[in-house]
Formats: structure tokens, sequence, C-alpha cells
């Protein structure tokens, strides 16, 4: 790491060094069959974690930075992400 | 990940918070050709540990008590290079940040009439520190300043009207909004940024630290503030008090405001005490009857 | 072009020339007049300047902070509390490494609230980072104030300047001023071109947050900056006085060749320390004068060659550290502290809140340094001109 004039960061976004996957007790998993490609997790997501590119492959949670919240899980209208636990 | 996103993931707000919501949301109506100035405070800590940032927009922190201050600073610099155009400025802070060490720049900024759209992300203390109560920490809510106790029923005095106060300076617009309603968060945003002159949003965004609620219901529990009456969504423009109307008129009949309160570790010392249930009940509803909501 | 100019007008006057593009200031004594100007100027036309009419000095400097993050040359003036008050952000304007350029009216610091000359208030301000040039005359002002951007801008510098000039003294007393015509100002003073701008075609986060492992490094970077700078001061000021015929230099000696007691000044008070020295001079006692032109960063190399073989320094300070002595004092000792060949070196407060400097008090200094020479006195910190009595 080298120190910037002004401390300024010249690279936007550069925060995805930072994985914070590891911050999480609970996983949510998506139904892709009862998820009807609203996109609300999307954008309600804290994290900006869950991604949709075409309604086909609907939406999917980059879990290298999900800190299981559980905020998509309790907002989705069709109930359609459950929270599971993590795996140690 | 969302790469589309303005504000990145590898952020280090706790999990479920409010303000990060509110953040993304801002950023997703405001879109790229926006420059952001932000206050000392919970999402400026998060999102610029050094030598990283989460943001991608242009953005710059200065110190706490001058968001408004610095994004004047810009907006008269773009005039002065004829470059002001195609770009939004938006101040954000805290409600620390905002009602409290902010104000007076606030003041001055709105005052003076600046394109600067200054966005509130208000979660009722200062959070970032520990949270220690502000002006805008309701009344009977447990921070570590206002700690219930013996002789002490938690904060002691009423929130500030902030946004009310804001109003009287006759902006281009003002307006209260929740993470809860994303949409008419976002389309006030909009409204906002396609006016010329100073505007201010105060948008609520629950704080799972700091409430003492579990992250899940961050969202929710910003629905309920407005289902309840706790908190009105209302909106204003041009300076001119008759076009101040309400956005999102809670259900008929109301929720009654303890079920806003008894899901937050924040109230929990309220709960056993109907006496100070039954006063917020009625502050919630005599500022309904004066939004006109039943 | 020749005009008579009081201090405050001949920096806005800078700052005209300079094409300063955004000035947000508030007034306070002093230094209003700069602010006055400056908005008559926007008002007739005759400056293409925003003029950002700020609520208080923290908000101006703050404003001064996002308009030159955003690429543009700023400038402001304050005085006094008004600096005081900007305190937190000097720091910062400095660590972020933005080159605005500041007049500052010299003014006391409360309490008691004193709205004359002093030097208390950028004295306080020594550590924040920022150059600090001194005028002794409404000249000096106006061409301090315009190398200043130039300096502050230099990339190897990149760190904001103030210049001071003595409240009322300066900033409200007329004096013949050249003002230099627009098109020298341009072939000297280029447009400022930033390193980093708030750019939404290039996203940058500027003031990011620190932590342990690195605030050392950033500190350690701004300080090489400030070490960078007397080289570039020099060039600046010697390419100055080619296009403008006028000479400046980090400090200014007058007769301390041969001297045994070299007196220390800063300011307008210099002028008198000069009409001392020449008094004295023909009395047949051996005194000069070290005028400092640039405190911050402060000219070691200079202090230790024009004072080196002086028998006695006497430092005059318009300010004190209260709890030990003037400010000035320490650093001139630091630079011969451990050296073999070194001067006694005294110390006198003088001149504060606007209490007028006269010649006999630096007659009366010289006979106090040179009494406390002959009895071997270490240690001596006196205050010239107080009034026993109303003690």
């Amino acid at each position: 790491m080298k120190v910037n004039t002004g401390a300024t960061v010249t690279e936007p976004g550069s925060s995805v060094k930072n994985k914070t996957g590891g911050w999480r007790n609970m996983r949510p998993v998506t139904d892709l069959a009862r998820c009807k490609r609203c996109g609300i997790c999307v954008i309600l997501c804290p994290d900006a974690v869950i991604s949709m590119k075409n309604k086909e492959e609907g939406p999917r949670t980059d879990y290298d930075y999900c800190k299981g919240c559980g905020i998509c899980a309790n907002e989705c209208p069709f109930k359609a992400i459950s929270m599971v636990a993590e795996e140690k | 990940m969302n790469e589309e996103s303005l504000f990145a993931p590898g952020h280090t707000a706790c999990a479920g918070c409010g303000a990060a919501i509110a953040l993304r949301l801002l950023l997703a109506a405001a879109g790229k050709n926006t420059i952001v100035t932000q206050a000392t405070g919970c999402m400026e800590v998060v999102s610029t540990g050094y030598p990283n940032t989460a943001w991608k927009v242009p953005y710059i922190h200065v110190a706490f008590e001058n968001a408004a201050a610095v994004a004047s600073g810009i907006d008269a610099a773009l005039k002065a290079k004829g470059m002001r155009a195609g770009k939004n400025i938006i101040a954000i802070g805290g409600d620390g940040g905002t009602y409290d060490i902010g104000f007076q720049a606030l003041s001055g900024m709105l005052e003076r009439g600046h394109d600067v759209l200054y966005v509130c992300y208000d979660n009722e203390a200062y959070m970032n520190t520990g949270i220690q109560r502000s002006s805008s920490t309701p009344y009977g809510a447990s921070t570590t300043t206002s700690p219930p106790g013996k002789f002490s029923i938690g904060e002691d005095t009423v929130k500030k009207p902030l946004a009310e106060i804001v109003a009287a300076h006759r902006p281009s617009y003002v307006a209260t909004a929740s993470v809860g309603y994303y949409m008419d968060f976002q389309n006030k945003v909009k409204k906002a940024l396609s006016k010329k002159g100073p505007s201010f949003i105060l948008v609520y965004a629950p704080c799972p630290t700091g409430w003492r609620t579990p992250s899940e219901k961050s969202v929710e529990i910003a629905k309920l503030a407005v289902d309840t009456g706790y908190l009105i969504l209302w909106e204003m423009e041009n300076g001119d008090r008759n076009t101040l109307k309400v956005t999102k008129m809670p259900p008929k009949p109301r929720k009654p405001v303890i079920e806003f309160l008894k899901v937050q570790g924040r109230f929990r010392h309220l709960i056993d005490k109907p006496d100070e249930v039954k006063r917020i009940q009625e502050f919630v509803d005599a500022e309904c009857r004066r939004y006109g909501i039943e | 072009m020749k005009m008579v100019l009081r201090g405050n007008m001949a920096t806005a006057y800078a700052a005209k020339l300079a094409r300063v593009e955004v000035i947000p200031a508030y007034p306070i004594t002093p230094s209003t007049l700069f602010p006055e100007k400056i908005s008559e100027f926007v008002a007739n036309g005759e400056m293409n300047c925003q003029f950002v009419k700020c609520e208080s000095e923290h908000s101006a400097i703050s404003a001064c902070v996002g308009a030159s993050a955003t690429g543009a040359r700023v400038a402001t003036a304050t005085s006094s509390q008004g600096l005081a008050l900007m305190h937190e952000i000097l720091f910062i304007a400095a660590g972020m490494r933005l080159p605005i350029v500041m007049a500052v009216g010299n003014r006391a610091l409360s309490a008691p609230i004193n709205i004359w000359c002093d030097h208390q208030d950028t004295i306080a301000e020594r550590d924040s980072g920022w150059l600090q040039f001194y005028a002794e005359k409404n000249q000096e002002a106006l061409d301090l104030m315009l190398m200043a951007f130039r300096i502050s801008e230099n990339q190897n510098v990149l760190l904001p300047s103030m210049v001071g000039m003595d409240a009322f003294v300066l900033t409200h007393t007329m004096e013949v001023v050249e003002v230099p015509d627009q098109k020298d100002v341009d072939e000297f003073l280029p447009p400022y071109k930033p390193l980093y701008t708030l750019d939404v075609n290039n996203p940058m986060t500027f003031g990011a947050f620190s932590s342990p492992d690195n605030y050392m490094e950033f500190r350690y970077a701004t300080q090489k900056a400030m070490e960078n700078a007397p080289a570039v001061i020099d060039e600046v000021f010697a390419a100055f006085e080619k296009k403008f015929g006028r000479k400046y230099s980090r400090v200014v000696p007058y007769m301390v060749e041969d001297a045994d007691i070299v007196f220390v000044a800063i300011g307008s008070m210099c002028g008198t320390v000069r009409e001392a020295v020449k008094e004295m001079r023909a009395e047949g006692k051996k005194v000069g004068l070290l005028k400092i032109t640039t405190l911050r960063p402060f000219p070691k190399d200079l202090i230790k060659k024009y004072l080196a073989n002086a028998k006695v320094v006497a430092v005059f300070e318009r300010n004190i550290s209260l709890g030990f002595g003037g400010a000035v004092y320490p650093e001139i000792s630091a630079v011969f502290v451990n050296a073999g060949q070194r001067p006694k070196i005294y110390d006198f407060i003088i001149g504060l809140g606007g209490r007028d400097i006269l010649v006999s008090d630096i007659k009366q200094t010289y006979d106090i340094a040179m009494k406390a020479y002959a009895d071997g006195k270490d240690d001596v910190i006196e205050w010239i001109g107080i009034k026993k009595e109303m003690l």
C-alpha cells in the first residue's frame, strides 16, 4: 500500500477487495421456482450483493460479500428466499 | 455482486444497515453524474477506509459539520468554470452531522440558494461513535447518553422537527422519506434533482445495532414507522406551503404506535409503562392531525 | 500601475489579478475590506469569480476546500477569531493537499477581545501545514499573495498558504502600491492545474479514512512537501524579481554581517526596527535586523546563516505561547541548541493587541539585551512596554 497525495483514492469501488462474506452466520438461499423476478432483493440489499442479469437466470447472490442480514428474505413478497445456517 | 451499484460491496456497514440501503437507493436514483460530499459518520467511515472506497461517483469527505458548506464550494467552483450543468451535487449527512453540528452549514447552504440536494440519513442517534443521542433521538429512546434509569425515561426531549425547519427556509424541494418505501424515496430524489436551487430529503434509516432490532427487519421497521403515523412522509415544493402534501397515507385504521415501539430494544423499557406509551401515542396523533392524517 | 491602496485592497487586487475563481468569505475586522472589494469587483463584472457569502468562517474555509477539490483557484481572507474558528479545517486543507491562499489581517485573539495588530492568530496555526508569509508593507501583501498561488500550486508543494498583514497598520493604512498589469500576471501565474479533481468522468474519493497502519506515512509525506517548499519559494521569488523587479527572500537581513546584536522581527514592526537600527548604528552600536518573511516552512538554513555570528539574538514577538514565551524564540533556539558556535538568544514580547511599537522600545530592548549578555544571562523572556502601574 502506498500513501497517495491527500489520502485520495483514485480507484472507484475498490472496496470490492474486501470480501465481507466471512461475516455471516446465516446465508440466504433463493428458490428460483418461487421467485417472480420482481427485483426487490436486488434493490434493497444494503451491500449490493444480489444481481440479476436477466429474468431467465433470475437473481444471483454473491456469497463473497453477503453478510447474511436477511433483509432479502424478509422483504421478498413471494417468500422465495430462506435463511439457512452457514456451514462452518 | 451488483456491478451497477454506485455504492459497491465490501464496505463495512453492519449487516442490515438501513443507511446503506438509503445510499444505494439515493445513488440509483441520482445516477453517475453525481458529486457527493459527506459528513463524518457511519456511512463515511464504513465506505472510505484507505486505500479503498465503496464510492463509484466523485466523493469528498472533509469534516463532521460541513458537508453542506463543502457542497456550496463545489457548486460555486463548477459555476465559475461554466461546468455546472448536467451534474448533481448531493451532500449527505447522518442525523448527528445534520440536525446538530451540521445545522448551521445546512441553513447557510439553503439560504444562499445553492443547487445542492442535502440528504440526511436519519437513524436517530450518533451511531458511529456508539449510539449517543442527537436532537433527532425521539422521546423515550434509550441511547448511551440518554439511558433509562431510576430517574430517567430515556431521551427526555421530543425529536427536533428538522424537515419543517428546512421547509421554513423555502427551498426548492423538501421531503421526508423512508427506506421502507423505496419508490417514494427515489421519486423524491428525482424530483429534487430536477429542480434548480437547494433541496432537502430526510430519509429514515433504521440501525439494527443502535435500535437493537433484528438485522433482517430494517426495511420492515422503516415501513412500520410510516404505518403507525410515527413518521409522516410528506413533500413541499418551491417553498410554497400550499403544495405540502402527504405522499404515503398510513393504512386505515392507523396501526397503534406500540406496534412500532415493541419491536425495538431501544424502547423496551417503555413497554411496561402505559402512561409513557400513551404520551407517545398522543404526540403521534397530534402530528398526524396536523398533517391531515386520520 | 501605481495606486494608493489599503493592505486589504492590495490583497483583493492580487486575488483579482490571479484570476481567483471562487472566494467564499465571511466578514471580520480587520479583514472585511477584502470580501467587500471582491464583491464590488464581482458586482461590476470586473472579476469572473463566484463570491460565496458564507455564514461563518468555518463554512467559508470548508467551501474553499470543496471548491479547490473541484479544481478551482480559491482564496479567502480572515483574522483572529475567524482564523481560530477555521482551525480544524486548516489542518484538513493541508492534509488534503489543496492550494488555497488566504490573506490574514493579523489580529489579537480573545480573551479579552481586541481587534488590533498581533500575530497570535497565525502563530497559533503554525502546526497546520499551511505555508506562512508575512508582509511588512502593503506592496508585500499584494506581491506575496500573488506568489503564494504559484508556490502553493507547485506539484512538489500542493499546500495552502496564508499571507499575514498587520491589522490596521497594513490592512487599513493607505500606501502607494505598484499593481501589476494583468498581462504580466497571466505570464507569471498560469491557470491552476490540479493533481486530482472531483470529476464525474473520473470518480475519486477525497478525504479517506486513515488508520495507525498508514497515518504516519501520510504525515511524513506532507512534511516532505513542506521540505520541498523552500526551493520552490526561492525559485518563485527569483521569477517574480525577474518579471516585476521586486526582490523577496524567505528572510531579509539588514546590517547583520558585523552585528553584535541582531533583532529578529516579523511584519510591519520591521520598519520601526530598521529605523532604530539606523539610529543606533549612527551612535556606533553594532546592531542589525533579520526580518522573517516566511515562517513556514521555518527557514532553518537562513536563520543559521545570518545569526550564527551574532553575540546576541533578540527575538521580537507579537505573540505569547502562554506558559512559555514567544513562539519564534524556541524555533530559532532549536537551530543553534546543538551547534558549536551559537549566540545568546533572548525573547522579547512586544506590541500585543495593537500596542504601538516605538523606536525607543527597540533601543530599550538593546539596553536590556546588552546588560543580560554582560551578566551572562541564559534565560531571558521579557515584556517590552508593559505598564506596570496597571497591574
